[in-house]
This record gives structure tokens, sequence and C-alpha cells, in this order.
């Protein structure tokens, strides 16, 4: 047995021993043992992903009975770096969960469902034929669904969110079941080997490619099916979220990376420009609710859906310009998009665990009651913060060099060697980039937003002025996302260089390391190096440095209440700006996309109604996709079930006189 | 001399040069402005003694602000520091593996940003935070115009490399009277002036709270803290200004090293900067401040011709 081979099986056993472990441990130690095992587990993820990224071999074979190719666990580089991102979210959660659960979030069931959830995760990028696959989707699938439930006894947003959730995974397994179908129809075998036969342009392709689309888009949050993220991520514990958000969603980037690079390569041109469209209208949509969102966890999740967004238009740019052999170009928007996604698990997950500490201390999600944190919980601050910098894309984070190869590739996509390479790319290259810019602008906001009022300024409620920072097993998982979010940004040369490997034939044409641990796009000419980056701006802050601190030992500063106050000395803390006033300017801005409904009632004093006693204004902002596009669909299901509960009507002379016409049909029916 | 030794000499005669002339910059565009505007103005050394006023008085900072109030104009200060390294103002020779790439000058400048934005809510006020919130409003519309001028400029020069930009347009003049290269550089312009909260999009004189973007944000910055906010807002005008005047009249930028280009390279950009600085205030007098949720029409507008700049660059050119 290869090494890789022994790596899945070893995942699997400890899985199995992970869920008797949870079925038999006493409560007292069933977080310790069950966060313990499930770190292995991980750890074991991370070894053979990286095995397997390094371009080593083998794998799991399952002989079955059934007449179709038998089951094969066999990760090929790509599937490594899948494997490596979910269990490298994996090793965070885990640490974190040893901790972070108590209460419901600890339960046996949930403890059950962990191990089940992150083997699932692993076995799905290494799976190499389509039944394997789906197995291990499903398995994956179920370990989050129970999961998310964990609180549902004493939350009734849960048990909403966990049917959301069901409903929206099965029509998404439902897609991919369907495309796969249709793939082993035509190729008449069902591992992926025979299904990379099948002619990319042929009408099975296209039809499956329409399927993958809509199953894996489902799983990777991209509009219009990202309706469960805003119920389903904040609802979840958050150590459940950020395996979701960091995690689960970039096997739906997996499987649209599979399809597109893997099974169905060179598509035609319009795949690519389906691609673009869903990507950047998830991206901008996303982007939008989030910037608007008061509550920490739904902005998060909202965030995903943006950076899903980007993922899928990078994947879309460089399916088009390859379409247009602009192979250079292609290769880094490839790369790009991978490195993005990379980037994502990174800051996501500290995002969330972030967000969970916030919670754990505070018990407050709405940013408007929080503030001051920073001072408070500093280790959880610096965690949040630099995590927040990358998902901004602000140098020197990983974000920041993912959306700087995206960027230079779309630029450099519309020509080749001086000569318009299509129509289509001129337009479509300086729209996306377009797209990517205003994104970029709103994510900044959005993240300024996100820290600034709930770390800096003062506490707006009494639970924010009590917080105390978090376990030291919590502060380490922080603080290792932070880390990564950090390094990933700043040796991003022998990141790319690796990631490069599994999309391209030919890696070193299409990314080098240069420098120490710089980028360099030889085909397009681009090169960055943060670290230098770093130096220069190290060189220049001295003389600023020197100065200060000559000035401070000279002029010591004051510590006074309040210096100015706005001009007032009676400046309360709730006079401060919230989330929802932050936001105010943005959502008049984009009110015909986000269709605020405001309430304002204005009290009189009694003497006279030119003076104002009280003023009162409620503002509600709704997910537009959702009212106007499944609330209908929705009703029409209800109208349906209100009018069958009429025929069904529970008494069983109906149901045998049903009966007895059914028979007579089809015994008309088979005489004829 | 070699490239890697030239590079580091420019750089650090630019940042030298801009330490000293964005305070007199500043000092112009106000002094133009009250001769214009029929006071006696206070001459154009005045930053520079409301500088070291400011150093030698000791910051009075609100018990509830945190590190942020401290490191914020310290981070803004070193952004726009950094933006006259990278920018190709007195040379047009780049560090080799950092060379100045539009996307990468842009990132540098939105740490300022969002330093400035963060300060602006750490003093734990109304005022901070409303203006906190315009900014990065302003800021979060501005990005598709920068970005997509930025593209426009790169596709003759076949990179976004700052330098290779300016030196091609030095050596086919024709190119900056283009109509593409017209469009965008006033794109370009917008942008840039709504990044440095000048006319119309914010008033720089005001005090007045419903027209504050800028200033509500340093209200509670006192001492050092405020200076290096100033400093750093001031460096960021005068380092843009070098830049859109190096598109418009690239003659006089160093391209080989030698002691006498680098001599003329310093005397131009100071002459170009403060030229325009002049022209900036004079247009300023025209112009009144826009409301801000007019701010939105200006900058679609200006997406308007960034856009067009690089269809038709493509599909005309």
């Amino acid at each position: 047995m290869t090494g890789i081979g022994a790596g899945l099986l070893l995942q699997l056993g400890l899985g199995a021993l992970a869920v008797v472990t949870a079925l038999v441990a006493a409560p007292s130690l069933r977080s310790r043992a069950g966060g313990i095992l499930s770190t292995l587990i991980a750890v074991t993820g991370f070894v053979t992903g990286l095995a397997a990224l390094l371009g080593a071999t083998g794998g799991l074979l399952i002989p079955i009975a059934l007449p179709m190719d038998p089951l094969l666990l066999a990760p090929d580089r790509l599937g490594g770096l899948f494997m490596l991102i979910v269990s490298g979210v994996g090793i965070l959660v885990s640490l974190y969960s040893m901790s972070s659960t108590r209460g419901p979030d600890a339960s046996r069931t949930a403890w059950v469902a962990m191990p089940v959830f992150l083997v699932g995760m692993q076995l799905v990028p290494a799976a190499t034929d389509s039944v394997s696959f789906l197995l291990a989707w499903e398995i994956m699938t179920l370990g989050s669904t129970v999961l998310l439930l964990a609180d549902h006894a004493s939350r009734a947003t849960v048990a909403s969110a966990g049917i959301w959730y069901s409903a929206m995974s099965q029509l998404s397994f439902f897609f991919i079941l369907a495309g796969f179908a249709v793939l082993a129809a035509v190729s008449g075998g069902t591992s992926f080997a025979n299904l990379q036969a099948i002619e990319p342009g042929s009408w099975a392709a296209n039809v499956a490619f329409v399927l993958f689309l809509l199953g894996f888009g489902g799983k990777a949050e991209l509009v219009p099916l990202h309706v469960w993220v805003p119920r389903v991520l904040p609802e979840a514990p958050s150590h459940v979220s950020a395996a979701m958000s960091g995690a689960m969603v970039k096997i739906g980037v997996y499987g649209g990376l599979l399809v597109c690079v893997r099974l169905l390569p060179d598509g035609p041109v319009w795949w690519g420009i389906a691609i673009m469209l869903v990507g950047g209208a998830s991206a901008l949509y996303g982007i939008l609710q989030a910037s608007v969102s008061s509550d920490l966890k739904v902005l998060l999740a909202y965030s995903t859906t943006e950076n899903m967004g980007l993922v899928f238009l990078g994947l879309g740019a460089s399916m088009l310009l390859r379409g247009y052999d602009a192979t250079a170009a292609a290769d880094a928007a490839l790369v790009a998009a991978l490195l993005l996604a990379v980037s994502h698990a990174a800051f996501k997950s500290t995002l969330f665990l972030g967000a969970g500490a916030v919670i754990h201390a505070t018990g407050e999600r709405n940013l408007d009651r929080l503030g001051g944190l920073g001072v408070r919980m500093p280790v959880t601050a610096a965690a949040f913060g630099v995590a927040s910098l990358g998902a901004a894309a602000i140098p020197v984070t990983s974000g920041f060099v993912a959306e700087w190869m995206l960027l230079q590739s779309l630029i450099h996509g519309g020509r080749l060697d001086g000569a318009v390479v299509s129509v289509a790319a001129s337009v479509a290259m300086p729209l996306a980039v377009a797209v990517i810019a205003l994104t970029a602008g709103l994510a900044l906001l959005t993240f300024v937003k996100a820290y600034g009022i709930a770390f800096l300024a003062r506490p707006r409620s009494t639970a924010a002025a009590n917080a105390r920072e978090v376990p030291a097993l919590m502060r380490i998982s922080l603080a290792l996302g932070a880390l990564a979010v950090l390094a990933l940004g700043l040796l991003p040369g022998p990141v790319a260089a690796l990631v490069a490997t599994t999309v391209s034939p030919d890696p070193t044409a299409a990314v080098q390391s240069v420098g120490l641990g710089g980028v360099s796009l030889p085909g397009i000419g681009a090169v960055l190096d943060p670290i230098m980056l770093v130096v220069l701006s190290a060189l220049v802050a001295i003389p600023v440095l020197v100065a200060i601190i000559v000035s401070a030992r000279r002029h010591p500063h004051r510590t006074v209440d309040l210096p100015w106050g706005g001009g007032g000395s009676r400046a309360r803390p709730r006079m401060q700006y919230t989330a929802t006033s932050y936001a105010e300017p943005l959502v008049r801005v984009f009110d015909d996309v986000l269709k605020p409904s405001r309430d304002v009632q204005v009290t009189h004093v009694a003497e006279s109604r030119y003076l104002v006693e009280r003023v009162r204004v409620e503002q509600s902002l709704s997910d537009v996709i959702e009212t106007r596009l499944y609330r209908p669909v929705l009703n029409l299901f209800q109208r349906y079930g209100l009018v069958v509960r009429h025929v069904a009507n529970g008494s069983i002379h109906r149901y045998l006189s049903y009966s007895f016409v059914a028979l007579l049909i089809v015994l008309i029916v088979v005489s004829l | 001399m070699n490239a890697a030794s030239s590079a580091i000499v420019i750089a650090l005669v630019q940042v030298v040069l801009f330490v000293f002339l964005a305070p007199l910059l500043m000092g112009v565009i106000r002094q133009v402005r009250a001769t214009i505007e029929g006071r006696a103005g206070s001459g154009i050394w005045q930053p520079w003694r409301d500088l070291r006023k400011l150093l030698a008085k000791n910051p009075v900072r609100g018990i509830d602000s945190s590190w942020m109030l401290r490191v914020g104009p310290v981070a803004l200060v070193v952004s726009s520091l950094l933006l006259c390294v990278l920018l190709p103002l007195v040379g047009t020779i780049p560090f080799a593996l950092i060379p100045s790439d539009l996307f990468v000058i842009v990132s540098v400048m939105l740490i300022g940003v969002v330093a400035l934005a963060l300060v602006g809510l750490d003093g734990g006020t109304a005022f901070g935070g409303m203006g906190s919130s315009r900014h990065m409003t302003v800021a979060a519309l501005v990005e598709p115009t920068l970005l997509l001028s930025v593209y426009a400029f790169s596709i003759p020069a076949g990179t976004s490399t700052l330098s290779v930009i300016v030196e091609t347009r030095l050596l086919s003049p024709e190119l900056i009277i283009s109509p593409v290269s017209v469009l965008a550089l006033v794109a370009l312009s917008i942008a840039i002036m709504a990044e440095t909260a000048r006319l119309p999009i914010d008033n720089p004189g005001t005090h007045l709270e419903v027209t504050m973007l800028h200033e509500a944000m340093t209200l509670e910055a006192s001492g050092r803290d405020l200076a290096w906010l100033e400093v750093g807002s001031w460096l960021k005008l005068a380092a843009l200004l070098g830049l859109v005047s190096n598109l418009v009249v690239p003659w006089g930028v160093v391209t080989d090293f030698s002691a006498l280009g680098l001599a003329i390279g310093i005397v131009s950009i100071a002459v170009k900067v403060l030229v325009l600085g002049v022209l900036l205030s004079v247009g300023e007098i025209f112009l009144a401040k826009v409301r801000l949720f007019q701010v939105p029409e200006l900058l679609a507008g200006s997406f308007a011709l960034a856009f067009l700049a690089v269809t038709a660059s493509y599909l005309v050119a």
C-alpha cells in the first residue's frame, strides 16, 4: 500500500474511533477527546494532501459488486491541494472547538457529527470516480447538517436554518448527481478517467456543465443559490461556521475546477462567460449585502459569497482567455483563482473563529451593541484585524496577492502580442476589473466597519464592557489562523509556484518564485515581492519612529476622559456611530438593489410641535433574491400543499378508492 | 552606476524632496486661494510652522482610545512615504522586485485610507464615526474609476508599471493627447480629487458638521498624532499631483542616471507640482462642494469615462 492509501485509511480509522469515543466518553471529557481526535484526523489529512500535492501517487481501491467502475480514492495534485485547504481549516477548527464548545454545542450528537464532517470533506477531493465522489459528498453534507442543528432546541431560527440548508444541499446534490448521470450515460463508465473522454462541445457536455454549475454553485454560495448562507452560517456554532465557510465551500470550488479543468477542459467560450457572469454577480451582490449588515456573522456569511464569486470570476476569465489562446493570462487567472481560494480559507476561518470568540465573551452578534473589545480582548482583536486586512485585500496579506494576480491577468488578457484577442474579451476584461474594483472597495468599507465598530471606540453595551479574553486554546487557534494569513501573503512565490503545478502542464512558464518569496508571472511580465515592500516600509518608517521617540520623551501625552467629544462634554457611548449608521450612506446610494424599508416615528413635545421629544428609527434590509425569487416559489408549494391536504384528508375509504382507480388505470393501459 | 543603486538614490531623493515639498505645496495652495479671495493669507510657510507647533505639544488622548490613535497616523505617513518611494516622480528607474506597479500603489494608498478611517472611529464620538463612514463610502465608490483608469493607461505601454508608462509617453508624446489618454486622465483626476479630499468632493477648509469628511476624522487627534495625519495627507496630495503632472508633462524626468539629470529632475518635478497646485487652487475657487449624495453621480460619470477609455483603446486603437 502506498503512503497516500495508508493516510486515507488512517483517516477513516481515526474517524471511526472519534465517533465511538464521542458515543462512550463522559460529558466532561467529550470535548477534549473529540477535539484531539479531530485534530489528528485533520493533521493526517494535511500530510496526505501535502504528499498528493507534491506529486505522490497511489490510493485506496474499494472493489464493489455493482456493474460499474470500482471506487477509487486517489487524489491527484489538485485534489491534494484541496485536501490541504480543508484539513488546514480542520486543524484550526478542531483546536478551537476543544475549549469553545459548551452546552448543546458539545452534545454527543455534535461530537459524533464533527469527525464525520471532517472525514467527508477530505474524501471528496480524494475521489477519482463519480460514485465515491457522491458518497463522500453526502457524508460531508450529513455531518454538517447535524452539526448545524446542535442548538435547535433553544432557538427556533436554528430549525428554520436547518430546513433551508437541507433543502438547498439536496438541490445541489440532485444537480450534481444528474450531471454525473448524463456524463456516465454517454461515456459508459463512472470513473473520472472514463468521463474525461467526452467531447467538451457535445450536447451531453453542455447539459452536464449547466447541471454541475447549478450544483457546485449552490455549494459555493453563488447567487442566486446563496439563500441558505445568511441563515445557516450565522446560526451554526462558530467553529462549525468556520469549517463550513473556510472548508466546505471550497469543496464547491473544487467541484467547479474538477468539471472545467479536469473532466471537460477546453469547453466552448460561453462556459467561461457564464461562469464570469455568475461569479461577478455573486461578488457584487455578496459584498453589497455584507457591507450593510450589522450582524457580525451575517456580514461574514455574505462576504463568503463575495469571495467565492471572485474565485469563479477568475476561473471563468481563465476559460474565456484559454478559448482565445491567451495562455499566459489564462494560466495566471487560474492560479489567481486558486490562490484566492487558499487565502479565503485562511482569513475567513479566522474571522469566523474571531466572531465566535466575540460571542463567547459577550453573547452578542449584533455590531451595534459591541465596541471597545480591542483593549479587552487583545489577541482576538489582533487576529480578527489581520484576517480583516486579508479579506479587504490590503498588503501584505494573502488576499492582496491573490487579487493582484487576478487583476494582472485580466489587464493582460485583452491583448495577445499587441493584437486584440476578441471583442468579447475586450468588453469582459474591463467589466471584470470594474467588478473586482467595486468589490474590493466595498470589502474595504465592510471590514473597516466590522473591525472598527466591534473592537475600537467605546463599548455600546454592558456585555461588551464586561468582555474578557477567551481561553488559551481558542487564542492559539486564532493566532495560527492570523499567522497563516500573513505567511501566505509574505511568501506568495513558493505558494503560487506549488499551486500552479496542480493546473498547469508547464507551471514554471505561468508562475515563478523570485527574490525573497516574491512572485513573478513571466508570461505577462509582472513581479511582486511583498517582503521587499515590508523592508521598504520599515526603512521609511525609521525616521518617523525616531521623531516620535524624541517627541514622546520631551512631550509625554496626557490622558483625559474625552478630549473634545465632538464639542459636548457629555457625549455618551450610545451617541457613537454604530454599524447601521456607518453603512447608511451606502444604503442610500444602493437603495435600488437593497430595497431598505425604513420607519421613522417622531414624537413632538406637547407644548410645541417644533420641538422633538424622541425619534424612533427602524430599518430592515432583506435579501431581494429571496423575497423576489424564492418566496413566490415557496408560496406556490404551500398553496399546492393546502390543496393536496383536501385530497389526502386521512380517510381510509378515500385512499382505498384511489388505489382502486389506479389499479383500473393500470389494467386499462396494459390491455391496450 | 548600476540600476539598483541608482534606484535607491532616486527613491531617497524623492522622499526627502517630497517631505520638504508637501507642506510648501499646501502653503502655496492656501495662499493662492487667500490672495484670490482678497484675504492677506498666512504665507506659504504656515504649514511648516503648524507642524513645528504640533510636534512640540503634549498630545491629549481619550481614556477609551486605543493604540489605533497612536499607530493609525504613523501608518498613514508611512503609506504616503511609500507612495513617494514607488511613484516615478523624479526618475523612472524602478526597483527590480517591487516595480512601480499601479495596483500595488493603489493598495499602498488604501493602507492610509483604512488607517485614517480607523483613527476616526477610535475616538468614540459621533463626528469621527460620521467622517469615517463618509470617507469609506467615497473610497469604495472611487475604486472602480481608479483601477479602470490605471487599466486604460496600461494598455499602450503593455504593462501596469508606472515608470514604463511614463517612459512610453516620453518616447511617443502623441499618446498624451490621444482621446483615450485624455479620457483616462480626466477620470484619474476626479478619482484623485476624491482620494485626497479636495473640492468638489470634500471642502478642506470646512469645520461644518454637515459637510465634513476628512476633517471630522481628525477632530479627536492632537499634538503629534494630528501632525502625522496632516503630513500624511499632504504627502499623498503632493505625490499624486506629481504623478498626474508626470503623465501630462513627462519631460524632465530622469530615465538614465546622471548628476545633471538628477538636478533637472528635482527642479522640474518641484516646478510641475507647484504649478499644478496653483492650478488646483485657482480651479477650486470656482467650485462648490457637491452634496454628499451627489458624489456617487460624479463618480459614476468618471467611471463611465474610464470605461470608455479602456474599451476605446481596445476597439479603436
